[in-house]
């Protein structure tokens, strides 16, 4: 099953022109899609980051006035969170990984899944209609009653977009339930299963619960601000903090749509480069599963100070505490896979060192905010900014192009030069905690997030953030830059690179349009890396 | 019949249905959010609570109670009329959940319209005399009974579709998994309806 | 997945929720005190019970699609809960002038 370079039946192969990847039902072809989508609005709300460093790296408030300052971080936050990093891995990774690694042929509904990537489309281009009207300035949390009733910006059109995109999300999840549920290869037990479709399966759950309920918010801001209807609104009775705990019962879980695929990749590629079997697999498998319900439970942690009862906040505080021990349970089991592993040290190798690093910081800081008294002295500074980056930067995105640089080679037919991805990895780190940890000080030091102005005292550890971004920015350019210029390269990867297990490396780079052959038949754990080692040797 | 990507028959139906289960947990968690609202405001406003229900014709919405449990009764027989291959059966059935599906839509519109007669729309043209908390009320009630209307709308569509389908024969006792999963969509329409009738036209009915 | 019910009890079933309709807007008219919504909402949870293990078939189904069926109500419950927790604990706390 080595077939090196042009296997032209692959899927890429197979039928070209724009209208055949347009309507595709492949679930590959689906995930290149939304990869091109999610890049280009990584770079947008890279443009934005860019304007808040630039701004901030002088106390006055020179580059922008305040108003466009507030609509620019609003926009970050929206076009990030909702256009790159929800999407980010299980729409790009999971919709490819996720049929192949079950051994199905494709996802239990193409029709939904290409129906998902045109809803995020026409959800974008909605958000990005109301950038070019002139923007929106409520942050990217959107509350109420200044959403509602004071705003006079394009709220209701990038509201509009949100939700759209939320139900492409929901369609995403809800199909990576069923082909999970329906769709296994015979022999594919659930405790066989790789852990990265573990991860998916969390946090489609997440998804398919937590997502109708923002989605149902939203409409309700937008049923006030369009047609005058009163549900938050504070004159007629209403309560604006009811907005807030509607908000958060999803975007606190969202927040684990954002990190538990990124875990389910580290775990992949900690077993490849370690060349062990997971340490306490099914301790790590379970994880998942309890981050994502207890999740759903701590979601008042964001609303210490918002008149939330004392008494709900003492237990979301608890809660919060309890849900940091699922994410050390796989931190711990992540080092204890390298430890005594025969560690390769490929370009994968620096992004799940770089993971797990930043993820440490990010987690640890998390205790802090969730500590109800601590979070009244830096509820809203740049601690929690920094706190949340550390989560989905350091987490999200380190585990997004981690996996982007391991499964490239299947996913394209083509391999990146080694050294390039090296450099990145460490641009990449180094660059993001130049950036953040300044963050951690200023903040603590009370520094407010989303002003434009800052008093003098503090610039100093805004110009290192701002250097900081610049180096991480010219880190990912690169990225961009060799991956892209591979692409013009002929097809060079072998069918298995970097001598992982898993079904999917058990089929040709690029893949055949419905992946496989026959059914496969699964005999044997996953990460068997010891063993087929030993039967390696007796051969 | 049997798509590509399933290995057979078997699959793909029990595909077809977890995956609708899975959608309407998601419907679940969508009109969950509007039933938070209404839980929080009920019991901080019992009065506009009980005010804003005496506004709505109980008639009407026990009418359209009926007419959706019977629809859901057409609904199931249809389904039962696919599995045993009954052309007639399906046709007939198929034909009457429409039918009682746009009743209900019809009795709503009459009852939208007298809220609009009535200044009981949420807004600039709300009647000033009223408590200001029945704005809450009045929202929710349009939010939550409007959203059911739309999601009766989608259910009829549904239907003609799956109604064409059974004119050309499609179903047959091997074959039913679009009929069973729209019924299903169908029963959880007329489910939010149940809870919607008790709590927002019979509050307060002894007084 | 197969099991075909039969008529009458499709029948029977339909009479049953035609019954309790009628049943929910009788006892509307009686005051129950503080038990007038929780029996409003116990006859309508069983309406909708009736509904979904007959018509939709979920008694007969496979264990998987129950778990599927009543998470999205244990999720309601979790909202609906720890919503309410806050708003009815705020007034626990006791302030000076009160």
């Amino acid at each position: 099953m080595t077939h090196a370079g042009n296997n032209s039946g692959s899927y890429l192969d197979a039928p070209h022109g724009i209208a055949s990847w347009l309507l595709t039902k492949d679930h590959k072809r689906i995930a290149i899609l939304y990869l091109i989508s999610i890049t280009v609005f990584f770079m947008i709300g890279g443009l934005f980051a860019a304007g808040i460093r630039a701004e901030l790296l002088t106390p006055a408030g020179d580059l922008f006035t305040a108003d466009l300052y507030n609509k620019v971080f609003t926009l970050h936050g929206v076009v990030m969170i909702f256009f790159f990093l929800i999407p980010s891995i299980p729409a790009t990774l999971g919709n490819f990984l996720v049929p192949i690694m079950c051994g199905a042929k494709d996802l239990a509904f193409p029709r939904i899944n290409l129906l998902s990537w045109y809803l995020y489309l026409i959800g974008a281009m909605l958000t990005l209609g109301a950038v070019f009207m002139g923007g929106v300035d409520t942050g990217w949390t959107f509350y109420t009653p200044y959403s509602s009733m004071a705003s006079n910006t394009n709220v209701t059109l990038a509201a509009l977009g949100v939700f759209i995109a939320g139900f492409s999300s929901i369609l995403t999840g809800f199909n990576f339930i069923v082909t999970v549920h329906r769709m296994r290869a015979p022999g594919l037990t659930w405790f066989r299963m790789p852990l990265f479709l573990w991860a998916m399966y969390a946090t489609s759950l997440v998804m398919i619960l937590g997502t109708p309920v923002v989605a149902i918010t939203i409409l309700l801001v937008g049923a006030e601000r369009a047609l005058g209807f009163a549900i938050f609104d504070p004159r007629v009775g209403g309560d604006p903090v009811l907005f807030q705990h509607l908000f958060w019962f999803y975007s606190h879980p969202a927040v684990y749509i954002m990190i538990l695929p990124g875990m389910g990749v580290i775990s992949e590629l900690v077993a490849a480069v370690s060349r062990k079997q997971i340490f306490g697999y099914s301790v790590v498998a379970y994880s998942s599963l309890a981050i994502a319900i207890i999740g759903f439970l701590v979601w008042g942690h964001h609303m210490f100070v918002s008149s939330q009862s004392i008494y709900a906040g003492l237990v979301f505080s608890i809660i919060t505490m309890i849900v940091a021990v699922p994410s050390a349970v796989k931190t711990f089991n992540w080092a204890a896979t390298m430890y005594k592993g025969s560690i390769t040290w490929e370009s994968p190798t620096y992004w799940v060192i770089g993971f797990i690093g930043l993820f440490l910081v990010g987690g640890l800081t998390g205790l802090f905010l969730g500590a109800m008294g601590l979070d009244v002295h830096l509820h809203d500074t740049y601690f929690v900014v920094a706190h949340f980056h550390y989560i989905m930067v350091g987490g999200g995105v380190m585990g997004f192009l981690g996996g982007i640089h391991f499964w490239w080679p299947k996913m394209t037919g083509r391999t990146y030069p080694e050294t390039a991805g090296k450099i990145a990895a460490i641009l990449v780190f180094v660059g993001f905690n130049l950036t953040f940890f300044p963050q951690f000080v200023v903040g603590y030091l009370g520094m407010p997030r989303r002003y434009h102005a800052y008093p003098e005292e503090f610039q100093i550890l805004n110009v290192m953030s701002t250097g900081g971004a610049t180096v991480l920015g010219i880190g990912y350019l690169l990225i961009v830059t060799y991956l892209v210029a591979s692409l013009f390269k002929p097809r060079n990867a072998s069918a298995n690179p970097w001598g992982a297990t898993g079904l999917e490396w058990d089929i040709p780079s690029p893949p055949i349009t419905l992946n496989f052959e026959t059914e496969p038949i699964v005999t044997e754990d996953a990460y068997n890396y010891i063993g087929r080692a030993q039967k390696a040797r007796e051969n | 019949m049997l798509q590509h990507h399933f290995f057979n028959m078997g699959q793909q139906l029990e595909a077809s249905v977890l995956g609708m289960w899975v959608f309407l947990v998601t419907e679940v968690m969508f009109f969950g959010g509007l039933f938070m609202a209404y839980i929080l405001y009920r019991s901080m406003y019992p009065d506009a609570w009980l005010a804003g229900s005496h506004e709505l014709n109980e008639m009407l919405g026990g009418i359209n109670t009926v007419v959706l449990i019977f629809s859901s009764l057409t609904m199931a027989l249809a389904v039962r009329a696919a599995q045993v291959g009954s052309w007639m059966g399906q046709v007939v059935n198929l034909i009457l959940t429409i039918i009682f599906g746009t009743i209900f839509l019809v009795v709503k519109y009459f009852e939208y319209a007298a809220k609009f007669e009535h200044h009981l729309v949420p807004g600039p043209y709300f009647d000033p005399a009223r408590d200001p908390a029945q704005q809450l009320y009045f929202s929710l009630y349009f939010m939550m009974t409007g959203i059911h209307a739309l999601h009766m709308v989608v259910g009829i569509v549904l239907m003609l579709i799956i109604l064409r389908m059974a004119w050309k024969g499609r179903f047959s006792a091997e074959y039913y998994g679009p009929v069973e999963v729209s019924g299903l969509y169908w029963h959880f329409v007329d489910i939010v309806w149940i809870f919607l009738f008790p709590l927002l036209y019979l509050i307060g009915k002894h007084h | 997945m197969s099991h075909i019910s039969s008529k009458g009890l499709y029948y029977t079933i339909f009479g049953t929720l035609i019954a309790m309709t009628v049943v929910t807007v009788a006892i509307a008219r009686i005051d129950l005190g503080a038990l007038n919504t929780p029996v409003a909402l116990a006859i309508a949870a069983f309406k909708a019970t009736l509904v979904i293990l007959f018509f939709m078939g979920v008694k007969y189904n496979t264990p998987l699609t129950k778990v599927v069926a009543a998470s999205g109500f244990l999720w309601l419950i979790i909202l609906f809960g720890i919503t309410m927790g806050d708003y009815l604990t705020r007034a626990w706390i006791g302030f000076p002038g009160r």
